[in-house]
């Protein structure tokens, strides 16, 4: 017999390596499920602040599991314990996983120490939406804001199964965005608020997003302790 | 140089959705426009029913004396049309190309309701920029 590869079975499905699964995914599929969950979600709230908790609420999912695939596949099971180490992460490893580049800047709130800003030109999540003028300040990108906070709070142990029942594994780079935001942060043990915002750019007819990260007084006491 | 008077997006049921005038010969107000849509869309079933040779999808084009009118029907019954000079070329590559703005702009806008006029920002900002990188001047602006 001509040596065929034998694939190798696993028996329990803990051993199975796990696979880098695809890189990309249709932008337009994407953007219609999005669009989808958006409207599901605005016809069970009855204002706007709401609605955004709820996008928030589905991108700190998002961001959970995000955080626990990254951390096995891009950083060798090691977790960040430093302020600028686990915002440079999300700045650049977890939006590249994300959206396929690294976030425009990174910037430090000058007015308060404990807000940071993640800004971004245009968020992939807001490329085909037009707000209409009655939602006022509304942005969708609550979502990543969502994904972001749980990056920020405690790392969990990882268990490999949780990856082939993860949204990241099967959808890649367009769906962890948004929730991954909040969740990230929670994940990874630094609590913060975060929100997203418009800010309008001069020369430039669509404002740019920004994220705005405003850690809990735990974090920066902790920062300060560390040195 | 040949010129676009106006362009027009119709629903599945024949009512106007989107309404956009460049110049003061295409213009008119807001009733003559929404009888309009509806009389082309009664005219483009009728052809349908008239023409001798079976699958025919409607009028694709009307030449007249002082306009050309061009249409596009998408699968799901949408259609676009454009009013413009006589002979101009290439409207139907602009159709398609305003067809493809509807699908992203309007179409994947989490805040529109299908079959509703369209009141999307992204979607004017973009038409704009194709109606002009097609180089068709606007008259009378």
């Amino acid at each position: 017999m001509i040596g065929a590869g034998k694939i190798k079975q696993y028996a329990n499905v803990l051993d199975k390596p796990l696979s880098r699964g695809r890189q990309e995914v249709s932008l337009s599929a994407f953007a219609f499920l999005f669009s989808e969950l958006v409207q599901y979600n605005q016809t069970r709230v009855d204002n706007i602040a709401e609605l955004e908790r709820r996008l928030e609420d589905a991108g700190y999912a998002v961001g959970a599991r995000v955080l626990e695939l990254l951390c096995h596949r891009e950083k060798g099971n090691r977790r960040e314990t430093r302020l600028l180490g686990i915002l440079s992460f999300v700045h650049s490893t977890v939006w590249k996983v994300l959206f396929g580049k690294v976030a425009d800047s990174l910037e430090k709130g000058t007015e308060h120490e404990d807000e940071y800003m993640i800004s971004e030109k245009e968020l992939l999540v807001n490329r085909f939406i037009s707000i209409p003028k009655d939602m006022g300040t509304f942005n969708c990108g609550a979502f990543v804001a969502g994904i972001v906070k749980v990056r920020m709070g405690y790392d969990l142990a990882v268990f490999h199964w949780l990856f082939v029942t993860s949204i990241s594994s099967n959808w890649p780079k367009l769906n962890k965005l948004l929730f991954l935001e909040k969740g990230v942060l929670d994940g990874a043990g630094f609590p913060a608020v975060v929100t997203a915002h418009f800010v309008p750019v001069e020369g430039q007819h669509r404002p740019r997003t920004t994220i705005l990260i405003k850690f809990a007084e735990e974090v920066l006491q902790r920062e300060a302790r560390l040195g | 140089m040949a010129a676009i008077y106006s362009l027009f997006i119709i629903n599945k049921s024949g009512g106007l959705i989107f309404y956009k005038d460049y110049g003061s010969a295409g213009r008119m107000d807001t009733n003559d426009s929404l009888r309009l849509a509806s009389l082309w869309h009664s005219m483009h079933a009728i052809s349908q029913q008239l023409s001798p040779t079976t699958g025919c999808s409607g009028i694709e084009l009307l030449q007249a004396d002082t306009f050309d009118l061009h249409c596009f029907q998408s699968l799901t019954g949408t259609k676009i049309f454009v009013v413009c000079e006589p002979s101009t070329l290439h409207m139907e590559g602009l159709l398609k190309v305003i067809y493809e703005l509807y699908t992203d702009y309007v179409l994947k806008n989490p805040f529109y309701e299908m079959e509703m006029p369209i009141r999307c920002e992204l979607f004017d900002v973009n038409l704009s920029q194709a109606i002009q990188k097609d180089r068709v001047p606007l008259l009378g602006r």
